[in-house]
């Protein structure tokens, strides 16, 4: 077999990337410019990027991409959906990006069925700040704001928050997946196709949680922060499809 | 057209729809629930987007989600929610994006009151959110300039690309008054830069993060300059018998219909009286305040508030004329015999200084 290093149409090329060694968002960035070519999308495509690393996505997507305050993309992604809803709409977003600060845009644009998708990148830190308590960082784990580490009784549980949307009857697709192997990264793929499909189709929302690494603020190596996902972090949130509506009628 | 008698709520709504505003997002509060509630009902009969969002951050940026796209949106609150909408349309000011927002006043500071009052002037004529940026602010004295001027506002934020801001409060939106509206809007402004996928063109974004502080500052003088043109082609004030008047009240909205009704009383018993009523309160009538120091030296300054306006009144007369202020803030509406009695009493040291 022959391998191919094919250039996805929808990725920027002759950029110098933003992203630290071995994170994760620039993994998924290809992946999504994939799918959207694979479905034919990335002319209709809006992205709804956030404050967090992946502020600097439009650097790479060769499609149209709007920028959101801090936590409010699924808000910005309703109000294009629902204006040109010829229009395919996701969001990408960070943990505090959508569990923190926009909890609340979070769980009513999906509550209210909006037919986006989004794309929830879970990296236990806010990368871009530093590396601070997010509310998916883990218990005991170490962030400069929890220097001795998360404890629960004082900081809080890790939030399952698409475990909560997924419950809701018009969360369509839930699904989370890990950046931590060529398998993981083929799985990712496959959810992030199947939540897009689901809006092609007019079926509803869809979220797709992807655990990814992010070995700065972790303070690991690359190497070793793809085996945290897997060993670690896949304890405290299972990999697995949560919800699956798509067969729902009406 | 036909007249039809209409509370303030509901002419915003209605002109809003006339004016080609096809998305509206809102999230309830007093006193300007029947806005929220007629889109409810219109937008959608006129085959619009209405949503009752989770919130007035949620619901401002839908707005700038509609807007990208090219639509004219709206969404409107009273005074804490339009605090909530500072983020979103500090962000609206950056991706120069056009939208309307109406804020029904209300008493404050925190929950206050339900009670009319202008207590949000400073926030909304000073931009109100963070970051270099200015708003266009219009506010309205009666509900048939709450339809001209909403209408006109949609044109003002297309044309210069930038949020606008109807300030009104509880007693404009709730009262009721014969309005003839603008006709319905036949043909919407072409929108090159919206965003509507790339096709097979180059793919753009709409961003506000400009990390290069050069080209940060380039950003915000463009905006500047922008703003300068609105200053010079988009100030309106009502001037009323100002002609031969020795004192000149300034005051907008609720209270300039108040102090009508005051000099017209005190008019009868010979005292000179006019006043400059501002329309647009950013840009403010600055050089018409200006002009009139030249020959009148006594201004009183009326306000629902403690005192707002009366700093850019201040700032237009630069010590060239007397200032009176009088403000009831907190939700009290004054009447036009309260008025008087000042304007009475203040004229009274004109006519002294004369002798
Ligand atoms: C209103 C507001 N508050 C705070 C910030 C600062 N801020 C930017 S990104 C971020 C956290 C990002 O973390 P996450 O969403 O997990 O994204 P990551 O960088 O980890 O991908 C914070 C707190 C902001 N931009 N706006
Ligand atoms: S800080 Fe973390 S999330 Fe941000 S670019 Fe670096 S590795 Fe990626
Ligand atoms: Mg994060």
């Amino acid at each position: 077999m022959k391998l191919k290093n094919t250039w996805p149409k929808y990725y920027k090329r002759d950029v110098v990337t933003h992203y630290c060694p071995g994170c994760g968002h620039g993994i998924v960035h290809r992946i999504v410019a994939e799918v959207l070519e694979e479905l034919d999308l990335g002319g209709r495509a809006i992205c709804v990027n956030p404050a967090g690393c992946a502020v600097l996505a439009y650097l790479y997507f060769d499609f149209d991409v709007i920028e959101s305050a801090h936590g409010r993309g699924t808000a910005i992604a309703t109000g294009v959906k629902r204006s040109r809803p010829d229009l395919f709409v996701f969001t990408y977003q960070g943990d505090g990006d959508l569990s923190a600060i926009g909890t609340a845009e979070t769980i009513h644009s999906a509550n209210r069925g909006e037919n986006i998708a989004v794309i929830f990148i879970n990296n236990a830190v806010y990368g871009m700040t530093g590396g601070q308590m997010a509310p998916t960082t883990l218990i005991d784990m170490k962030t400069t704001t929890t220097p001795a580490g998360r404890d629960p009784k004082y900081d809080g549980y890790p939030l399952h928050i698409t475990e909560v949307v997924a419950q809701f009857p018009g969360v369509v697709y839930a699904e989370r997946v890990a950046i931590d192997s060529p398998t993981g990264i083929r799985k990712t793929k496959k959810a992030i196709a199947a939540a897009f499909q689901t809006q092609v189709d007019g079926l509803g929302y869809s979220i797709i949680e992807v655990l990814s690494p992010c070995p700065t603020n972790w303070k690991q190596s690359p190497v070793d922060s793809f085996k945290w996902v897997s060993e670690v972090m896949t304890t405290e949130f299972p990999l697995g499809v949560l919800t699956d509506k798509r067969s729902r009628k009406g | 057209m036909n007249k039809v008698f209409i509370s303030g709520n509901h002419a915003f709504g209605e002109a809003a729809i006339r004016a080609g505003c096809s998305c509206y997002f809102g999230y309830p509060i007093t006193p300007q629930n029947e806005l929220g509630e007629y889109m409810a009902e219109h937008m959608r009969a006129a085959g619009g987007v209405f949503i009752q969002s989770e919130s007035e951050t949620a619901a401002i940026n839908m707005v700038i989600g509609a807007a990208a796209t090219g639509a004219r949106a709206m969404t409107s609150s009273s005074s804490p929610g339009i605090s909530l909408k500072q983020e979103g349309i500090s962000f609206l000011a950056g991706f120069e994006l056009p939208a309307v927002i109406v804020n029904v006043m209300r008493g404050g500071p925190g929950l206050g009151n339900i009670a009319p009052s202008q207590g949000d002037y400073f926030q909304a004529t000073r931009g109100g959110g963070h970051g270099d940026y200015r708003t266009p602010v219009f506010a309205p004295a009666s509900v048939q300039e709450i339809a001209d001027l909403t209408y006109h506002a949609f044109d003002i934020a297309d044309r210069y690309r930038t949020p606008v801001m109807m300030l009104s409060d509880g007693m404009m939106g709730q009262m009721k008054e014969p309005v003839v509206f603008p006709e319905k809007i036949k043909e919407l402004p072409k929108k090159e830069w919206a965003l509507k996928g790339r096709g097979d063109g180059p793919s753009r974004y709409m961003c506000s993060l400009i990390l290069d502080v050069m080209e940060m500052e380039r950003h915000n003088w463009k905006l500047v300059r922008k703003y300068a043109e609105i200053e010079k082609d988009e100030v309106r004030y009502e001037p009323y018998l100002i002609d031969d008047a020795e004192i000149i009240v300034i005051a907008y909205g609720t209270t300039a219909r108040i102090a009508k009704g005051a000099i017209k009383r005190v008019r009868k018993d010979g005292v000179r009286a006019g006043m400059l009523r501002p329309i647009t309160l950013w840009p403010f009538p600055k050089k018409a305040l200006a002009e009139l120091s030249a020959r009148v030296k006594q201004f009183v300054v009326f306000e629902m508030s403690t005192g707002q306006m009366l700093e850019d009144v201040q700032i237009a007369l630069a010590g060239k004329a007397d200032i009176m202020f009088h403000g009831r803030p907190g939700g009290v509406v004054p009447t036009p015999i309260e008025f008087s009695r000042i304007i009475y009493r203040e004229y009274q040291k004109v006519t002294k200084k004369d002798k």
